[in-house]
């Protein structure tokens, strides 16, 4: 872990690995609510977790090495489900670059547990983990131009999905109805940083 | 009429309703958003009456013209400009009544490039995660004014300031930057924190609400290859692959892949706000305190 110090008011707490990312950011969000951390934003990324809003950055910086951070648990219960068609049109590029059936691609993807490890892009689009590591996929040589809105896609050791249409390089996989970005709703974003999410393909629920 | 609201005569190159910004909410990638101008927004609002996070009107380089509906205290600052309310010139910086039905006309920005306008009891469009501001990056809050919008106004909820003028700081000649290093100036060679740190840069005329851009001497990166999204702070000194720094204005992405070789002190952001395309820009490293 590494604490580097951002402007007056930051610190950019660099980790090891994403996961380790994810576990420090449950951590501090679990401080923040005790009321032992103040700080105005919290915000996870692939490897680092940015702490903006700090009185005092130096010294959480010099207490952080020794904090007792908790790996990740598996709680079932906060699951949210994500209905989902697998019919997007890099189904089989994915199944080749996987090297399985087209018919397994959805089947893999939705035996996966995902956890949002951050948000970025646009308001509320979450890039998922959970797929194992020999599923990542790159980027379309070609990004498209329109992404439509609801598109399920796969990039790099990320699953996103699109809440509004937008150009894009990722690979579309399948396609859900669910609105995950809602202003006038609380919470406006269905998936934040840390949330647990499953697909489950629409006609098995 | 006499509802409490205005109506946009002259839209202008971009006007848009800000506040103090959507704090809060960077993890899920909402910008922070909010008058680039922050104490100028801060002094009209005061000249009305209104609370410091009222929402105000932010120009571009060429003002709007509005309409009231209904008798309404105003000020406009930030940028100096000639300001009439039916072709008569009235103060700038000053509270001016301006009757039902009479147009307000926030001219050309005479230096600098935003000027605020600021109604007795703030711009009163809804809110959208706890800010009026338009966020030009993710498209949240209210559209910039087109001609022919109607803009709701709150209630008056103070006296009328008895400040009749207030000064304003004059935009700058020259844009003197104070920034403290990192979090990624170990991906830079020495000479390129020389270079930033002492060579001149220009505004460029591609920034906007997101960041400054800046035209001058490329930076070297000592480190190639991928830096994976990292969090952004307010004042960051990106630089892309042109190696030409840009320094992160309020409407900034919450993620970004390029390093960040410095950032700039909140305070000096303001007159960042202000500089005109072509005005000479320093960064000074300064320590942290």
């Amino acid at each position: 872990m590494r604490a580097l110090p951002v402007g007056e008011q930051a610190l950019l707490v660099e980790l090891e690995s994403g996961a380790e990312a994810q576990a420090l950011h449950a951590e501090l969000l679990r401080r923040r609510a005790a009321g032992s951390l103040s700080v105005r934003e919290i915000v996870p990324a692939a490897r680092t977790v940015l702490l903006d809003g700090l009185d005092d950055p130096a010294r959480l910086a010099a207490q952080l090495p020794a904090w007792d951070v908790a790996p990740l648990s598996a709680r079932a219960e906060d699951v949210i489900e994500l209905p989902v068609r697998y019919d997007g049109p890099d189904l089989a590029d994915v199944a080749e670059l996987w090297g399985v059936e087209e018919q397994e691609v959805g089947r893999i993807h939705a035996a996966a547990e995902f956890r949002v490890a951050f948000c970025g892009f646009a308001p509320g689009f979450g890039y998922l983990t959970g797929l194992p590591e020999r599923y990542e996929v790159p980027r379309r040589a070609t990004p498209r131009t329109a992404v439509p809105a609801g598109a399920v896609a796969l990039a790099g050791p990320y699953t996103g999905v699109y809440h509004r249409s937008s150009p894009g390089g990722w690979q579309l996989i399948g396609t859900t109805d669910a609105v995950l970005w809602d202003h006038a709703r609380v919470p406006a974003a269905l998936l934040a940083p840390g949330a647990r999410v499953r697909f489950v393909p629409e006609g098995t629920r | 009429m006499t509802d409490r609201a205005v109506a946009v005569v002259r839209a202008g190159a971009l006007t848009t309703v800000q506040d103090r910004g959507r704090h809060g909410h960077a993890h899920l990638g909402v910008p922070r958003s909010g008058a680039l101008d922050l104490p100028a927004a801060a002094l009209v609002n005061r000249l009305v009456g209104n609370a410091p996070d009222a929402a105000v009107l932010e120009t571009t380089l060429n003002g709007c013209a509005v309409r009231p509906r209904c008798d309404v205290d105003v000020a406009v600052g930030g940028a100096p400009c000639t300001v009439t309310v039916d072709g008569r010139p009235v103060p700038w910086s000053a509270p001016v009544r301006v009757p039902a039905g009479a147009v307000l006309d926030v001219g050309a920005a005479v230096s600098g490039v935003r000027s605020y306008v600021a109604f007795a009891g703030g711009v009163a469009v809804e809110p959208v995660l706890g800010s009026r501001s338009t966020d030009l990056l993710s498209g949240l809050g209210p559209a910039p004014l087109a001609d022919g919008n109607v803009l709701p106004l709150g209630d008056p909820v103070a006296a009328r300031a008895r400040a009749d003028v207030a000064p304003q700081p004059g935009p700058p000649r020259e844009l003197v930057l104070r920034v403290t290093l990192g979090p990624r100036h170990d991906w830079f060679t020495d000479a390129a924190l020389r270079t930033l740190t002492t060579r001149a840069y220009l505004v460029s005329s591609a920034s906007n609400r997101i960041g400054l851009r800046t035209d001058g001497p490329p930076l070297q990166r000592a480190v190639d290859g991928e830096l994976p999204s990292e969090g952004m702070v307010l004042g960051a000194v990106q630089v892309p692959p042109d190696g030409r720094p840009v320094v992160f204005l309020a409407d900034h992405p919450t993620t970004g892949g390029y390093p960040v070789i410095a950032v700039v002190r909140e305070p000096d952001l303001a007159a960042a706000a202000q500089a005109t395309p072509g005005t000479p820009v320093r960064f000074v490293a300064v320590r942290r305190r």
